[in-house]
C-alpha cells in the first residue's frame, strides 16, 4: 500500500461511514461554540427535541461581539448582550462546558481551545468559524462549518464531509529580519492567488516550518482559508508536544506515553503522494501588506499600488479599479506613501504572546504618530495576563496604543471597536473585504511588527527601517 | 428541508470574482439570532447605502432581474466567512439555485443543508447563459440547465443530489440511519486513544 498523508490519515481514522461518492460520515472529536454562529443551531435542536450526544466534547465561549472595555460593566449594546447570553443559556440547558466573559480562560475560541490543549494532534475539531483552519497547526483535521453543521455535530457528534484533495506548501530558505509568518502566508496568497487551495487540504513542510513556534504555525494554518483551504495543517513534533503538556485537556501523565507513540505515527509517509505541490522561498521576502480587498492583493511594503493599465485581462483591470476606488488609492502611490487613521494589533491571526512580544519590541520608546488611534487586543485573556507580567501593556499604553480586554474587536466590526467610512487601517488580522472593519472601512493586512512600524510612522511603514 | 427538483426563473447575474459572505451579508447583522426573514438583508451594503437609501444601478434590485431563483456567479462565490446567515439571506431573498465557476467551501457545504444548490460549471458556459434573456430552468433530476435553446449538463455528487431531491435532513438521517456505526466508533475510539474520553483538569 502506497503511503498516506497527514491528512489521509486523519479522514481515514475518522470515517464512520464511507458513502463511496467521495464524501464519508464523519466523527468528529471537539466542537467550539461561540455566541454568534450558534443560537440557531440550538433552535434546531429543540424543535428536534434533540440531546447534545457527547455534552463535554464541546466547549462554549463568547468572543466575537464582546466589548474589549471594562468586563466588570454589563454589555452595552442590547443584541450583543443577548446573544452572549443565549450562549449561556444554550449551554448550560444543554450540559455544555461555558467559559464566561469574566473567566481567566476567556477568549477568541482559536486561541483559547489551544491554550486548553482541548486542541491535539490527531483529532478532529468544528467551529462555527471558516479560521478553525488554525487548529490544524497541531495536526488535527480541523475546519470551519455553518449553523446547521453545529447542531448535526451537537446532535449526532458526526458531520457529513467531502474528502478534499491534499496540497503540500513547502517552506524553504531562511527569512530576513523582521519576517515571519503572517508574511510568507501573505506572500503565498500573493503568488498563487486566493482559490488555489480551494478543494484542497494544506499541508506545511519543510525547514522554515519545522523551526516555527507554534504560535507561527497557528498564524500561518489560520490564514490557509484566505487561500481557498477549509483545511491547513502542520504535522505534530517535539514543538507540539512541549506546547501541549500539562494542558488541562491534554492527556493525563499516565496516558502521555501512548498518546505521544499515536502522534508519531500521523506524519506524512515519506512515498505518500500529495495531488499538488508548491515551494515558496522566503529567503528574500519583504515584510508583505495589502492594498486591495482580497488578500491576495499582498505585495512588498517596498512596491508601489497596482495600475489597471497593467492588468493581464479586462476582468482584472476593472477589479483593480474598482479595488482603488473603494480603497481610495491612487494607482503607481508608493504604499509607504499610504497614510493610515487606525492600527489594529490582534485577532485570532496574530493575537498571540508572541505576537504582542513582536509589536511590543517596535514600539518600544518610541510614540503613535499624531492622529492615528491604535489599539492592541490580546487574543485571549491568558494572553492578557502573559502580557501585563512581562509588562508589554505598559510599552503599549507608554508608545500610546490602547490595551484592550480579549476578543476579535475590530477583525469583524461586531462590537463598537470599528473603522467609519473611508477610515483607513493597519491591521494584523485576516481579512481586507469591503466592509469587514466596518461599512466602507479600509483594510490593509500585515503583520504585528509592520502594523506597529505603522503606528509610530502614521503611514503604512517597512519595519525594517524603524526598528533593529 | 425543502426538496429540490427544477426551477424555472430569470437568472440574476453577479458574475464579479469572489463576492464573500461579507458582501451577501455584512456582520454587523450578525447580532440578529434569526434565519427566517433576513431575505431583506442579501447583498444589503450594495443596495442601500450608509444614509438607508437605495443605491441605484445595483442588480439585485433591477427590475429585469425581480424574481429571480438562480444567481449566476463568478469565481469563489461565497468565501470568507462560514456565516450561513449568508445562505439563510440568499433563500430568503427567493434564491433556489447558484451557478458558478468555483464556490467558496464552506458556503456550499451551508447551501446543501439548506436546500439551495450549487453547480459547478466553467466560466464561459455561464457568461453563455447570462447571455440569454428571459427565464432558465433548472432541473436537478435530469442535471440539465435549459436555457434558451441551449442545454447544458451539469452534475452533483450522488449524495448530495439525493439529499436535495428528498429534502433530507442531516440530523434525521444520521439519527436514524446510523447510531449503530458511530456508537462503535467511539466503543473502538475510547479503547484505542482514552484520553479523548477524559475530562478536564
Ligand atoms: S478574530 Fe476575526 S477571524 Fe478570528 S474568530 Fe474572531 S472574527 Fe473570526
Amino acid at each position: 500500500m502506497r503511503g498516506r498523508t497527514l491528512y489521509e490519515k486523519l479522514w481515514d481514522s475518522h470515517v464512520v461511514r464511507d458513502y463511496g461518492d467521495g464524501s464519508a460520515l464523519l466523527y468528529v472529536d471537539r466542537h467550539l461554540l461561540h455566541e454568534v454562529s450558534t443560537p440557531q443551531s440550538f433552535v434546531t435542536l429543540r424543535s428536534k427535541q434533540a440531546a447534545v450526544r457527547r455534552p463535554s466534547s464541546h466547549i462554549a465561549v463568547p468572543d466575537h461581539a464582546v466589548p474589549t472595555t471594562d468586563r466588570t460593566r454589563p454589555i452595552g449594546d442590547p443584541m450583543a448582550a443577548a446573544q452572549v447570553a443565549a450562549l449561556e443559556t444554550n449551554a448550560k440547558d444543554f450540559g455544555i462546558p461555558f467559559i464566561a466573559l469574566t473567566d481567566q480562560r476567556q477568549g477568541i475560541v482559536h486561541v483559547v481551545g489551544p491554550e486548553l490543549g482541548f486542541t491535539l494532534p490527531g483529532i478532529t475539531l468544528g467551529c462555527g468559524d471558516s479560521h478553525t483552519s488554525t487548529h490544524g497547526a497541531f495536526g488535527a483535521l480541523a475546519f470551519g462549518i455553518g449553523a446547521s453543521d453545529c447542531a448535526t455535530i451537537l446532535a449526532t457528534q458526526c458531520i457529513v464531509q467531502q474528502k478534499a484533495r491534499s496540497l503540500e506548501v513547502r517552506l524553504e530558505g531562511t527569512a530576513g529580519l523582521w519576517i515571519g509568518a503572517k508574511d510568507y502566508a501573505l506572500a503565498m496568497i500573493g503568488r498563487y492567488g486566493v482559490g488555489f487551495g480551494t478543494g484542497h487540504a494544506i499541508e506545511y513542510r519543510g525547514p522554515v516550518v519545522e523551526a516555527m513556534s507554534m504560535a507561527a504555525r497557528m498564524t500561518l494554518c489560520n490564514m490557509s482559508i484566505e487561500a481557498g483551504a477549509r483545511i491547513g495543517m502542520v504535522a505534530p513534533d517535539a514543538t507540539t508536544y512541549a506546547y501541549l503538556e500539562g494542558r488541562p485537556y491534554a492527556p493525563l501523565s499516565t496516558q502521555w506515553d501512548r498518546a505521544l507513540a499515536y502522534w508519531k505515527s500521523l506524519v506524512t509517509d515519506a512515498d505518500a503522494k500529495f495531488d499538488k505541490s508548491i515551494v515558496l522561498d522566503v529567503s528574500d521576502l519583504a515584510p508583505q501588506v495589502t492594498w486591495g480587498t482580497s488578500p491576495h492583493d499582498a505585495l512588498g511594503i517596498d512596491a508601489r499600488v497596482p495600475d489597471p493599465r497593467d492588468a493581464a485581462d479586462d476582468g482584472e483591470r476593472q477589479r483593480i479599479a474598482s479595488c482603488l476606488d473603494y480603497m481610495g488609492l491612487r494607482a503607481g502611490t508608493a504604499l509607504q506613501d499610504v497614510r493610515i487613521d487606525k492600527v489594529f494589533i490582534g485577532s485570532c491571526t496574530n493575537g498571540r504572546i508572541e505576537d504582542l512580544r513582536e509589536a511590543a519590541r517596535v514600539v518600544a520608546g518610541r510614540k503613535v504618530a499624531s492622529g492615528v488611534d491604535a489599539i492592541v487586543v490580546p487574543g485571549s485573556t491568558a494572553v492578557r495576563r502573559q502580557a501585563e507580567e512581562e509588562g508589554l501593556d505598559r510599552v503599549f499604553t507608554d508608545a500610546g496604543l490602547a490595551w484592550r480586554e480579549a476578543g476579535c474587536s475590530m477583525c469583524v466590526a461586531m462590537n463598537a471597536d470599528r473603522l467609519a467610512p473611508r477610515e483607513r487601517c493597519a491591521s494584523t488580522s485576516n481579512r481586507n473585504f469591503e466592509g469587514r472593519q466596518g461599512r466602507e472601512g479600509r483594510t490593509h493586512l500585515m503583520s504585528p511588527a509592520s502594523a506597529a512600524a505603522s503606528a509610530i510612522v502614521g503611514y503604512l511603514a517597512d519595519v525594517r527601517e524603524i526598528a533593529t | 428541508m425543502k426538496a429540490f427538483g427544477s426551477v424555472c426563473s430569470v437568472a440574476l447575474p453577479l458574475l464579479e470574482d469572489r463576492i464573500d459572505t461579507d458582501i451577501l451579508y455584512p456582520a454587523r447583522f450578525l447580532l440578529l439570532m434569526d434565519r427566517d426573514g433576513l431575505g431583506t438583508y442579501f447583498c444589503h451594503d450594495r443596495r442601500i447605502d450608509a444614509d438607508g437609501h437605495p443605491i441605484s444601478g445595483n442588480l439585485v434590485d433591477d427590475p429585469r432581474f425581480a424574481g429571480a431563483q438562480v444567481v449566476l456567479a463568478g469565481d469563489d462565490f461565497g468565501c470568507g466567512s462560514s456565516r450561513e446567515q449568508a445562505v439563510w439571506a440568499l433563500a430568503g431573498y427567493g434564491i433556489r439555485c447558484v451557478i458558478a465557476p468555483s464556490f467558496g467551501e464552506i458556503f456550499a457545504a451551508n447551501c446543501l443543508r439548506n436546500g439551495v444548490l450549487t453547480i459547478v460549471l466553467p466560466r464561459h458556459t455561464i457568461d453563455r447563459i447570462a447571455k440569454v434573456s428571459g427565464s432558465i430552468v433548472v432541473d436537478l433530476r435530469h442535471q440539465t440547465i435549459t436555457a434558451g435553446i441551449d442545454e447544458v449538463e451539469f452534475s452533483v455528487p450522488s449524495a448530495n443530489r439525493m439529499r436535495l431531491l428528498n429534502g433530507w435532513d442531516d440530523i434525521d438521517l444520521i439519527l436514524e440511519e446510523e447510531g449503530a456505526h458511530v456508537a462503535a466508533f467511539e466503543q473502538r475510539q475510547q479503547s484505542e486513544q482514552p484520553w479523548l474520553y477524559e475530562d478536564a483538569r
